[in-house]
């Protein structure tokens, strides 16, 4: 199948998810869709799965434009979709997962189990994919579930498979088996998008690539492209920025890390013994392509996190194990990644949430009665202070610009008196001047003799920011080096194949 | 650090006009809940009557005949007026005031006990609704759905009834302890479901749905046990309380109407909760809970002690409408003591839920259901349209006002609906 997708724009209200992507998938051709967590993948996987109706642009299966009005629709139209989060039930065999919502019937409209089997055995035959259909899928190992969910595409006659980051929750000898799977269906004339953050895979496996970043198709690339060719395509080059910086002049270890480890959501081991030191007057940017267990490291250091091993020390005292209320009182700033979910409350007034995570902090309340004149009071200073743009300060969050949203998160944060700041993608989605402005009050903390660490996958603000740069990448620091250091060196520790200048 | 960089002075999002913000409250609009509400409260009498219409006879009869001769139209459409109209001038005069009645008290100065019958008993009937309502609505705005009202109230009234009716002394003592043992009572069967969501994450519709049944049963245990059954009866009826324990009349006993200092109470929990909510900063911690959980976590709220204490807020009041039910009422509980129709913790969901889960929201709704359900007693009796009539109508308005793009569309009002769909939607995801 020959599949071409042509200005697909995909708006979820002012967010602009996908814009103007225009991709072609040849028979027979493995391409990969590379760009970071959040760059617009999924959303337009699921725009081509028909789970989301574009806003713009169409659809061409073999040139002729198609619209879904659902996933069966592609599904009968010969796409099938692998599921980064498996979609199939725990408790129902192989063969009633594969046969599922399109089962072969005999008399009286009963599943015909012996037809599911015998069409399972054939399609696992055809491609080498061994499954037993009468195992129950949730006593399988993940990489044989995915294998299910294959089968299940390959069994409605898929002519294209989607694989949405399908090896991130794979061990590597199940990543080899499966690059083995994609590699003889192509060979087998299937095409296959193949959607990942990891460039090792892509160039191990994809004829073509396809890199998205912020919603936009950035560029195609060769899998003959060094790593560190793709990683800065991922996280872009495109903004030049200027910070104005007083001299560095470190002084005492403020922050400390050691041997942290730290697991994510589904219980893997996102940071795996990860040591940093944060002295006072420095900014330790921390880059690399997100999804290398940054944001557990965030996470585990503003106490949202269990710490399942190592230590993380403030002024020489133990706050691992504290709770997100003790690190506010220790005074660890958070700017957070997600602004939206974690940083503010979009239902309330400005004022509110510029004292969100201080209400019971004098003079905001007395005796747990709250003073609003004193919110009030505060949050025109600070409104007029941070140059927040907003109708008032009794605004809701929600009625501000990413920007100015941003802004309130920084004005609370760096308004308070804090140890410590960590700021991650302090400027994701912000225009221009929003980011100079934000990076200027970060630089005004550091030069007041504080320490930051600021997580970015922009290596411009890395750059820009950062009196030391720690690269993370697959859980590790890969290397920590100077900021004079080139973009292709920082590029290439992102890959994990670089070497520290420390 | 040299002042090299400026922020840009046009930034993406303008400053909107000044002015924007209050225009928008008052523009008619499907955001504003007050007009909303008002809207449906339109759809459900439109409603309620073509029920009234497709169900009453004399009405179809009259449009029967028309099939026999078409003069019969004016008089088909006479009898629909009049009937409909009948049933909801009863329900007017029977939960508010009776017109002519008022006229007659005026004139004469004779017969106010009887024309202040209709909004004595709405009022009689609004205090304990509210105060459970409010109890609902708080949790509703931690993002807790609280349906465990009607059990916390049940055994808030038990409490009440035993405090009230086993111990005796002084009205000065008798009548706060009556009304802290039915507080203690719902935090009780609050407190319950509240650990569990907090300690084991046991989703809370399912055991506050549970712990009614308990508590139901644990109800007619009490009212057949001989300590707290009305001497000499084989009945489920439990002790009277004594006088000292009862909210008493505000007119006194001799005028009939039973209006009651239950009022003052329901208004004291009206000023509380908006203090509350409003001003103190636990209420603050529950609101940022309920908006936005990760949020909250982040700005170091403790979840567990947000949770068990909404509950124990929200049982505590359900309790004390339960407690102010008894009191002011009947005076004693039976087995069947809000069970059924009278189930005001139910009926304080949907309250809740119409008054935005704010104080003064919650107070004109409890208000228009009290009245509904009073004046649906008068319907049915001058008319003969049953009583369900009214349950039909309070059911309309708050599909209507749960769906608000359907009384958008249907009266074509400007403004997104996304925003007040999540507001009615609040709690329902916790």
């Amino acid at each position: 199948m020959r599949l071409e997708l042509r200005g697909i724009t995909k708006r979820f209200g002012g967010f602009t998810a996908n814009d103007q992507i225009s991709i072609t998938v040849e028979p027979g051709q493995i391409h990969s869709l590379l760009g970071e967590n959040g760059a617009g993948k999924s959303t337009l996987m699921n725009v081509l799965f028909g789970l989301l109706t574009p806003d713009e642009g169409e659809i061409l299966i073999d040139g002729e434009p198609t619209k879904f009005a659902n996933s069966g629709e592609a599904v009968r139209r010969g796409i099938g979709m692998v599921h980064q989060h498996f979609m199939l039930v725990p408790v129902f065999s192989v063969a009633e997962n594969v046969v599922l919502g399109f089962e072969p019937t005999k008399s009286l409209n009963r599943v015909d189990y012996k037809r599911a089997n015998e069409e399972i055995r054939r399609v696992s035959k055809e491609f080498n994919l061994e499954v037993d259909p009468d195992a129950i899928v949730e006593n399988l190992p993940v990489g044989l579930q995915q294998r299910v969910e294959i089968l299940k595409a390959l069994s409605h006659d898929a002519e294209l498979l989607i694989l949405d980051e399908p090896t991130a929750v794979l061990t590597p000898q199940e990543i080899d088996a499966l690059m083995a799977i994609v590699q003889s269906l192509a060979d087998a004339g299937k095409s296959i998008l193949f959607i990942t953050h990891k460039l090792k895979e892509v160039k191990a496996i994809a004829d073509v690539i396809t890199v998205i970043r912020q919603g936009k198709v950035v560029g195609t690339a060769q899998p003959t492209d060094s790593e560190a060719e793709l990683a800065s395509m991922m996280v872009g080059r495109n903004v030049e920025l200027t910070v104005e910086k007083s001299a560095f002049s470190p002084g005492s270890d403020v922050f400390q890390i050691r041997d942290l480890v730290v697991r994510d959501d589904r219980g893997l081991i996102a940071v795996n013994k990860v040591s940093l030191d944060v002295r006072s007057g420095e900014i330790v940017a921390l880059a690399g392509v997100q999804g290398n267990g940054q944001t557990e490291l965030v996470e585990a250091i503003v106490g949202m996190r269990a710490v399942e091993s190592g230590t993380i020390t403030l002024n020489g005292r133990d706050v691992t194990r504290d709770s997100p209320r003790k690190a506010l009182d220790n005074g660890i700033g958070h700017i957070p990644e997600d602004r939206q979910r974690d940083g503010l409350v979009m239902s309330m007034s400005v004022a509110d949430n510029l004292i969100l995570n201080t209400p019971r902090r004098a003079p905001f309340a007395r005796h747990g009665t709250r003073n609003l004149g004193a919110v009030k009071e505060n949050a025109e200073k600070l409104v007029k202070d941070f140059d927040i743009r907003t109708t008032s300060v009794e605004a809701t969050a929600d009625s501000l610009s990413g920007g100015n949203q941003q802004k309130v998160i920084v004005a609370r944060e760096l308004s308070r008196p804090l140890q410590f700041l960590v700021a991650s993608q302090p400027t994701r989605g912000l225009d221009v001047g929003s980011i100079e402005y934000v990076h200027r009050q970060i630089v005004n903390h550091r030069n007041d003799g504080n320490g930051a660490l600021v997580v970015s996958s922009e290596l411009d603000e890395v750059i820009a920011l950062g009196d030391r740069i720690a690269v993370m990448f697959e859980g590790r620091i890969s290397g920590i080096v100077d900021p004079t250091t080139s973009r292709e060196d920082i590029g290439l520790l992102m890959t994990g194949t670089g070497t520290s200048s420390e | 650090m040299t002042n090299t960089d400026t922020v840009t002075p046009d930034e993406s999002s303008p400053v909107p006009p000044p002015g924007r913000a209050r225009h928008k409250i008052w523009r008619p609009s499907a955001q504003s809940p007050i007009v909303t509400a008002a809207l449906a409260l339109l759809l459900g009498l439109a409603v309620g009557a073509i029920i009234i219409i497709v169900t009453t006879p004399a009405i179809l009869d009259a449009w029967r005949s028309i099939f026999h001769s078409w003069s019969g139209i004016g008089h088909a459409i006479k009898v629909t007026f009049d009937n409909v109209g009948a049933a909801y001038r009863a329900i007017f005069t029977g939960s508010i005031v009776d017109p002519a009645s008022l006229w007659h008290s005026i004139t004469t100065g004779h017969g106010w006990d009887n024309t202040m019958t209709p909004i004595s008993e709405t009022l009689t009937y609004t205090s304990p609704l509210l105060i459970a309502s409010i109890g609902v609505g708080i949790a509703f705005q931690t993002g807790i759905f609280n349906i465990g009202a009607n059990g916390q109230a049940v055994l808030g009234g038990i409490a009440g009834g035993v405090i009230g009716s086993m111990l005796h002394m002084p009205m000065v003592f008798h009548l706060p302890l009556t009304m802290i043992a039915g507080i203690i009572g719902g935090m009780i069967a609050g407190a319950v479901p509240g650990v569990l969501k907090a300690y084991t994450g046991a989703h809370e519709v399912i055991t506050t749905i549970m712990f009614n049944y308990v508590i139901y049963s644990f109800l007619l245990f009490v009212v057949l046990s001989t300590p707290f059954q009305q001497p000499g009866q084989q009945n489920d009826i439990g002790r009277m309380m004594d006088t000292t324990a009862q909210l008493p009349p505000l007119f006194g006993t001799s005028s009939g109407l039973r209006v009651n200092y239950g009022i003052f109470v329901a208004a004291a929990v009206v000023v509380f909760a908006w203090w509350f909510l409003d001003r103190s900063s636990m209420g603050f911690d529950f609101r940022v809970t309920g908006a936005n959980p990760t949020a909250a976590r982040a700005s170091g709220i403790n979840a567990k002690r947000v949770i068990v204490i909404v509950f124990l807020i929200s049982g505590g009041l359900s309790g004390l409408a339960g407690m102010v039910q008894v009191a002011s009422t009947t005076h004693f509980i039976d087995g069947t003591f809000l069970i059924g129709n009278a189930g005001i913790g139910f009926t304080a969901i949907t309250v809740a839920l119409l008054g935005r889960n704010r104080p003064m929201g919650i107070m004109w709704s409890s208000l228009l259901f009290a009245a509904l359900g009073v004046g649906g007693r008068s319907m049915q009796a001058a008319t003969g349209i049953p009583l369900d009539l009214a349950t039909v109508i309070q059911s309309v308005i708050v599909i209507f006002v749960a769906t608000p793009v359907l009384v958008k569309e249907i009266y074509r009002l400007r403004g997104s609906s996304e925003s007040t769909l999540q507001l009615a939607n609040k709690g329902w995801n916790s």
